[in-house]
Order: structure tokens, then C-alpha cells, then sequence
């Protein structure tokens, strides 16, 4: 792979890695009384890794020009193996805390493998490492197909997965050796915070110029939704993230807003991590490739604008539902309502759009897991944002709200529609990328999406019953007027839930696992191209057949 | 119109770009930035006191663990949760927490009033060993707390780093942060007096592990976990209206 980098990008990918190692050292011997020195060495062993594969290939031959004619994919492949791994160690993790929530000793007697500290792993492991690496990787191909060119240069894609792979390591290492900012789903400290916006920030500039150099004067659907992932990710990340750290030689910084102020823009982060990196990316995604693998265009050009719009405004607003009834302004609290409630507008506009982008094709979604799973995945869009809107009015939320009732919702769009999604495109990129005629065994496609699918379910109807249950127990009042049940009463009575739960994860783990060997086997001794009749991806059905579906011109 | 003024920004990707950031800045704008202006968004409690070095190391403890993903601080304004964890909590309570630790899911009880609500020993004990105290708890247990000698080297750095963000440590706070975490958990120590002086007669010095030979993080955590709810007396004077939950 670094044979395809120039003279010129290997000597700056040698300089950048020169230049991480030198910050790792630094934190490692000025921070050598604090944790951070840990993550000091994690740096300089990360980049000097890097550093001494890429000095042991400097001296192979320069890439032919020839290059440039074809679509730089060496990142994409990269990308999805990455994200398969994390997929594997975040739901592992997942399904071990969820084991630990039944059976509380099933750990080591270790600080690092207790729940608290495990949890954030799972969490992270799960949007970061596997959805971001996803994104990273598919939005690499699909604006490369949809701009019809290829990416400007050859190092920064590498950049941006390698740099988002070095957080994502900083984050899961930091949280089993106690180093954390404690909000949930931003819970790394300021430096790899720092770091994640250089990454993003690169990230962004390889988008636009991409785009700048795109041979189609439209931009594509696909492309306004990961851009709209890029852009306000990097907003939300950098203003919830604000912190004053303790030095330059601690792990450890005080978040800049307190309180209620700052619980409101923890939350606005929060539910926009999950509109903008779990919805807005992943619908680039289903806009790109479910079209693609069902060979319809897309059902409504017009449908996929208003939802873009109405996702891009609306879902801002929407924070707030996280915090009823709490000692956040009740104006607030009414936004946020009134605006989660109007978000099934767009986000039923978008899962429609995908269900009847379909039509036709019907046939295909029986005998193709692959696309199955897509439409599967677009159900769950539309059940998730339902559920989701319906939780956010007030007086569901005072029952819903700190129950399992919440998890379950949040599994159903992250098993269901981010996840499922993301199967159903890689099963349709192994075989594209790595030129093979299809993926190596259809039947565990088959396996892994039923699997899943049954562990999904277990996992909602155990976690909708545990959350209702333990709602319904909190509020309970005897005759007399007494609050009927202790808390302890409530964690008694979860325990079955808890344990079917642990069943359906383990389902969902055995499906990922299943795709990784089949991957694994495609990859190593799929049926190549050459052997057979090869259909080309790159022959672009979705943007002509677009174009003549609207009227659009060029 | 939407679709004519679409079609000129889906063939720009800057014109896109600064739509999207538009579009997308609002809410956030309209539903933060007040916040921070509008004058009764945060109670006033005259009597509201900081943490003390050692309660913000236990705070920092408390996090550190995560205990905040399965316990919240947020009683709202719900009968059930004022008849179970006390009054409900006020946004002045969390003042001076950087970051604020409401929490999510309750997978154990709320905590934000559970300050003085069992003893030093039940903590400690429940901590090292949650189903020694509760049978059928599921917590996890933190018995390295009770080895783990709390590091108090940089506590000045933390304090000073709060009151950069708005907590009003002084600078004899910042500078005597470390004395004064160890002098809360050691009854027996000169710098007692001091602390007192500091953060007023009110603050707790004592044993807060049962083991008065060495000043561990259990002692941070527990003396963090006394005094939730405890900052200031505001909740308790306040006549709100609860909602009805049930």
C-alpha cells in the first residue's frame, strides 16, 4: 500500500509521524508523574510503528502515472478491516458489561475490567471505532464514484484514518487506566480532543476538494449528508469539548461550562452525535449503496432535499428531551419537545424514501441478504425515530427516562439501522474493492442477518419490558400512600431481563463474528475477477438513472 | 423555492457548506446562548460552598469509575423521585460542577442527595463490597480504593484550573489544596484549623474510610458522597411546584 504513495508523500508521512512521536515523547517525560505519560507512550509507539514501516518501504519503486485513471481505494480497504475490528472488540465489550448487569462478579477482580470503565469502550469502541471508520472508509469511495474523481492526493485519506484510529486508541486505553472526561459519548481528555479536531479538520479539506475537483456539476445526495456529518460534528465536538486542563503535564482538564448550562450543551452534543455521526453519515451511506445494490434509483429527489433540510435544522433543537423534568428551563424543555416531534417528518421522509426506492425491486430484497439488510435497516430508521419522538413528549419521558426502556431505544438505531446498514454495504464493498466476483459464502450472509436479527429482538422486547417494569415499580404507590417498591425491589426485578438481554447481544457478537471470517475468506480466496464475468461498479447507475428520474441536467 | 434555491447550492459545494452550518446553528444558538443570559436560569443560594480538595478529588474518583453511567444527581420534579430521594434537585446545586454529573439511567438509585443518608462505614464497606452490605446488588466492587493512596500532588493544579472556569477558589485555596485534603480525612492534624478557617465550620473532618493509618482514594470518594445535596440548603427553602408523576 505505501508503494502507491510518491517520493514526495512519503517523505511527508515519515515527517508527520516524526513529528506525533516527538508530542508523545513530551507528554511522556513531562507528564511522568500522571497518567497522560501512559498515553505519552502509546503516541510514540503508534507513530514510530508507522514511522518504521514507512522508512522500510521508502526505496520502493514510484507509482505509475497510470494510478491517477483509477479511484484511490487502498484507504477504503483499510478502512473497513479497522472498522470490522473494532466492530468486534466494542460489541464484545458490550455484551460483557450486559452479562456483568446479571451476573455482577462475572469480571476480574481488576480496576480496569469493571463496568464503569468498560462501559465507555463499548460505547466508544461502537460509534467511534466501528461507525467512524465505516464512514471514514465508505465516504472515500462514495464521493470518489459521485464526483467521478479521484481523491486529490494519496496521504491525507491515509491521514484521516490513521489519525481518527490513534484517538480511537487514546480513548478506549484512556478509559481502562481512569482517564476520562466523564460525558458521555465525549469522555476523552483535552489533548486527544485537540488531536481529533486536526484529523476532522483534514478530513474536511480532503472533502471539498474532492468535490472541487468532481466531474458532475451536482453534487450528490450521498455527499450533503456526509458533509453535513463532517461540518457539524466538527462543531459539536469542539464546543462541547471546551475544557481548561490541569497542565500540559496532566490528563485531567475542568469542562469550561457547569451545571445546567453545561448539561444543555452536553446534550445538544449528545443527540446530535446521534443525528449528525449515527444518522446523517450512515444516510449518506444508505443513499449511495442501497440504490446501488437494488439497481433503482432513488424513489424522490425531492423527498431526499426536504429531508436533508428538515434532519440538518431540526435535529439541532431536539437536545433538550434528554432533560425533562430536570432543573433546565421549562422554555427549553418545551423547544426541545416541539422540535422532536416534528423531526418524524423528515427523518419517516428519508426512511420512506429508501423503502420505495425499492419498489420494483422487491424480489431482490427476499433473495439478497445484502440487500436485506439495507431494508431491514431503513425499518429500523423508521421504528427508532418514531420511538425516539414519542419518548421525547414529556409524560412518556418521566416514565421512559433513566430506565433500560432508553437503552433499548438507543440498541434499536445503533443494531438496527447504523449496524445494519453498515453489513449490508460492506457485503456489497468486499467483493467491488477487492475484485471479486461475489462474497465468498452467501449462506453466512444469510446466517449473520438472521442471527442479528433474532438478537435484536430479544434484545428490545427484554430491554422495553426491563425498562416499563422498572418505570412502572418507581412509581407505584400502596393505598397508603407509600412508595410500593424500594429501589432495590427494581434491580431484583430485572434480573430475567437482563439475562435475555446478555442472549441477544451474544447473538448480535456471533453475526459479526460470522462476517469477519466471511470477509477474511473472501478477501484470501474469493473467486477473482478475471474468472468471471466481473460487473463493474463504478458504472454509475445511480447518478444517470437520478438525472433522468428529475429531469436534471447536465 | 426550497427546490430552485436547492438546486444552485447542490452545484456549490461552499454555498453547501455554509448552508449546512447556517441551518444547523440555530437551534444550538437559540436554545444554549440564553442560558447564559437570562438571569433566573440558576437560582441564587448565598449559601452555596465549594468543594473542598478533598470532596473534588473524590468527585474525581467518582468519575474516573463511571460511577455516573449507572447513577444519576438529577431528582426531578416528579412526586415519586421527592418522595424517594428528597426535594428536587435545583440547578444552583450543580454550580460549580465542571463537568455536571445528572447522568443518564439509573441502573442504581440517584445519588444527588445522598449526603449523610448512610454512614462513613456502610459507604466504605458497601464500596469494597457492595453485596456484603445488599445482597442482591449488582454494583461492581471498588476494593482498590481502600489501598490506593490518594495522589494530593497536583490538587493546586486542579483548583487553580476550577477557578479558571468560574469557581471561586481563593489563592490560599489553591496554594495549601494538597495540606488541606489530607487534613480533612486526619482529625488529628495541625492544618485542621486551617481547612476549617477556609471552608468554613461546617466542613467535615474525619476518618472517612475507617482507616485512619494512611489518606486513600476511599476517603476522597466517601467524603465526595457525604456531601451530595449538601452544598448549599437552597432545595430544601424552595416552594416550586412538584408534577404529578403518577
Amino acid at each position: 500500500m505505501i508503494g502507491q504513495l510518491t517520493l514526495l508523500e512519503r517523505r511527508l508521512a515519515i515527517a508527520i509521524t516524526v513529528l506525533v512521536a516527538m508530542v508523545g515523547a513530551f507528554f511522556a517525560l513531562v507528564g511522568r508523574d500522571d497518567l497522560i505519560a501512559i498515553h505519552g507512550w502509546v503516541i510514540l509507539m503508534f507513530a514510530s510503528l508507522i514511522a518504521f514501516l514507512l522508512c522500510r518501504a521508502i526505496r520502493l519503486p514510484i507509482p505509475p502515472e497510470a494510478r491517477l485513471r483509477e479511484y484511490y481505494d487502498d484507504p477504503t480497504k483499510a478502512g473497513i478491516v479497522l472498522s470490522l475490528f473494532w466492530g468486534v472488540v466494542g460489541m464484545s465489550v458490550g455484551d460483557w458489561i450486559a452479562w456483568m448487569m446479571a451476573y455482577p462478579d462475572f469480571t476480574f477482580d481488576a480496576a480496569w475490567a469493571s463496568y464503569g470503565r468498560l462501559r465507555p469502550v463499548h460505547t466508544s469502541g461502537v460509534i467511534f471505532g466501528f461507525g467512524g471508520n465505516a464512514l471514514i472508509a465508505t465516504s472515500f469511495h462514495v464521493m470518489q464514484r459521485t464526483c467521478r474523481a479521484r481523491l486529490p492526493d494519496q496521504l491525507s485519506p491515509w491521514f484521516v484514518l490513521i489519525g481518527f484510529n490513534l484517538f480511537c486508541v487514546l480513548a478506549a486505553s484512556g478509559y481502562l487506566i481512569g482517564i476520562t472526561q466523564s460525558k458521555e459519548y465525549a469522555e476523552p481528555e483535552w489533548y486527544a480532543d485537540i488531536w481529533l479536531v486536526i484529523v476532522w479538520a483534514t478530513y474536511l479539506v480532503l472533502y471539498l476538494r474532492t468535490l472541487a475537483r468532481r466531474r458532475e456539476p451536482h453534487i450528490y445526495v450521498a455527499n450533503w449528508y456526509y458533509l453535513a456529518f463532517i461540518l457539524v460534528v466538527a462543531v459539536l465536538h469542539i464546543v462541547n469539548n471546551l475544557a481548561v486542563p490541569v497542565s500540559f503535564s496532566s490528563a485531567k482538564s475542568y469542562s469550561l461550562f457547569s451545571g445546567v448550562q453545561d448539561a444543555m450543551t452536553q446534550w445538544w452534543y449528545g443527540h446530535n452525535a446521534v443525528a449528525f455521526f449515527l444518522t446523517a453519515g450512515f444516510l449518506g451511506m444508505m443513499y449511495y449503496f442501497l440504490p446501488k445494490r437494488a439497481e433503482r434509483p432513488i424513489f424522490s429527489y425531492r423527498m431526499s432535499i426536504i429531508s436533508f433540510w428538515g434532519i440538518t435544522f431540526i435535529y439541532m433543537w431536539a437536545g433538550p428531551h434528554h432533560l425533562h423534568y430536570t432543573a433546565l428551563p421549562q422554555w427549553v424543555q418545551t423547544l426541545g419537545v416541539t422540535f422532536s416531534i416534528m423531526l418524524i417528518v423528515p427523518s419517516w421522509g428519508s426512511a420512506g424514501n429508501a423503502l420505495l426506492t425499492l419498489n420494483g425491486a422487491w424480489h431482490k430484497v427476499r433473495d439478497d441478504a445484502t440487500l436485506r439488510f439495507m431494508m431491514v435497516a431503513a425499518v429500523f430508521y423508521g421504528l427508532s425515530t418514531f420511538e425516539g419522538s414519542f419518548m421525547a413528549i414529556r409524560p412518556v419521558n418521566s416514565l421512559s427516562h433513566y430506565t433500560d426502556w432508553t437503552i433499548g431505544h438507543v440498541h434499536s438505531g445503533a443494531l438496527g439501522w447504523v449496524a445494519f446498514i453498515t453489513f449490508g454495504t460492506f457485503y456489497c464493498l468486499v467483493p467491488w474493492l477487492w475484485k471479486r466476483s461475489q462474497m465468498y459464502s452467501k449462506f453466512l450472509v444469510e446466517l449473520h442477518f438472521w442471527f442479528a436479527l433474532t438478537g435484536i429482538i430479544i434484545y428490545l422486547v427484554s430491554l422495553w419490558n426491563a425498562g416499563i417494569v422498572q418505570g412502572l415499580m418507581w412509581r407505584t404507590y400502596t393505598e397508603d400512600g407509600l412508595l410500593a417498591y424500594s429501589f432495590q425491589d427494581s434491580v431484583e426485578a430485572m434480573h430475567p431481563y437482563y439475562f435475555a438481554r446478555g442472549i441477544g447481544g451474544l447473538m448480535y457478537v456471533f453475526g459479526i463474528l460470522i462476517a469477519v471470517y466471511n470477509v477474511y475468506m473472501t478477501i484470501r480466496f474469493g473467486t477473482k475477477e478475471s474468472d468471471i464475468e466481473f460487473k463493474s461498479p463504478d458504472e454509475g447507475v445511480v447518478a444517470s438513472k437520478l438525472e433522468t428520474s428529475t429531469g436534471a441536467t447536465q | 423555492m426550497i427546490f430552485g434555491l436547492h438546486s444552485k447550492v447542490e452545484k456549490n459545494s461552499i454555498a453547501l457548506v455554509l448552508a449546512i452550518v447556517l441551518v444547523s446553528g440555530v437551534g444550538g444558538i437559540i436554545e444554549i446562548a440564553p442560558l447564559f443570559t437570562i438571569d433566573n436560569t440558576v437560582e441564587t443560594a448565598p449559601d452555596m460552598r465549594v468543594y473542598t480538595p478533598l470532596e473534588l478529588a473524590g468527585r474525581h474518583i467518582y468519575m474516573r469509575e463511571g460511577c455516573y453511567a449507572c447513577h444519576s444527581q438529577m431528582i426531578r420534579t416528579l412526586r415519586d423521585e421527592v418522595d424517594r430521594y428528597g426535594p428536587f434537585s435545583l440547578a444552583v446545586e450543580s454550580k460549580y460542577d465542571h463537568p455536571m454529573l445528572w447522568g443518564s439511567k439509573r441502573t442504581g438509585p440517584d445519588l444527588a442527595r445522598v449526603g449523610n443518608k448512610y454512614s462513613d462505614q456502610w459507604q466504605t464497606q458497601h464500596l469494597t463490597n457492595p453485596r456484603e452490605v445488599v445482597k442482591s446488588s449488582i454494583m461492581p466492587a471498588y476494593p482498590w480504593l481502600n489501598t490506593n493512596e490518594l495522589d494530593t500532588g497536583d490538587l493546586s493544579g486542579h483548583l487553580r484550573a476550577n477557578a479558571s472556569v468560574g469557581v471561586p477558589y481563593s489563592q490560599e485555596m489553591i496554594a495549601n489544596a494538597s495540606n488541606d485534603a489530607l487534613a480533612q480525612a486526619s482529625p488529628d492534624s495541625l492544618d485542621t484549623a486551617a481547612l476549617l478557617e477556609r471552608y468554613g465550620k461546617a466542613t467535615t473532618v474525619r476518618v472517612f474510610d475507617t482507616n485512619p493509618d494512611k489518606v486513600t482514594e476511599m476517603d476522597a470518594l466517601v467524603a465526595y458522597l457525604q456531601i451530595l445535596g449538601r452544598l448549599t440548603d437552597a432545595a430544601n427553602s424552595d416552594d416550586s411546584n412538584v408534577e404529578g408523576g403518577s
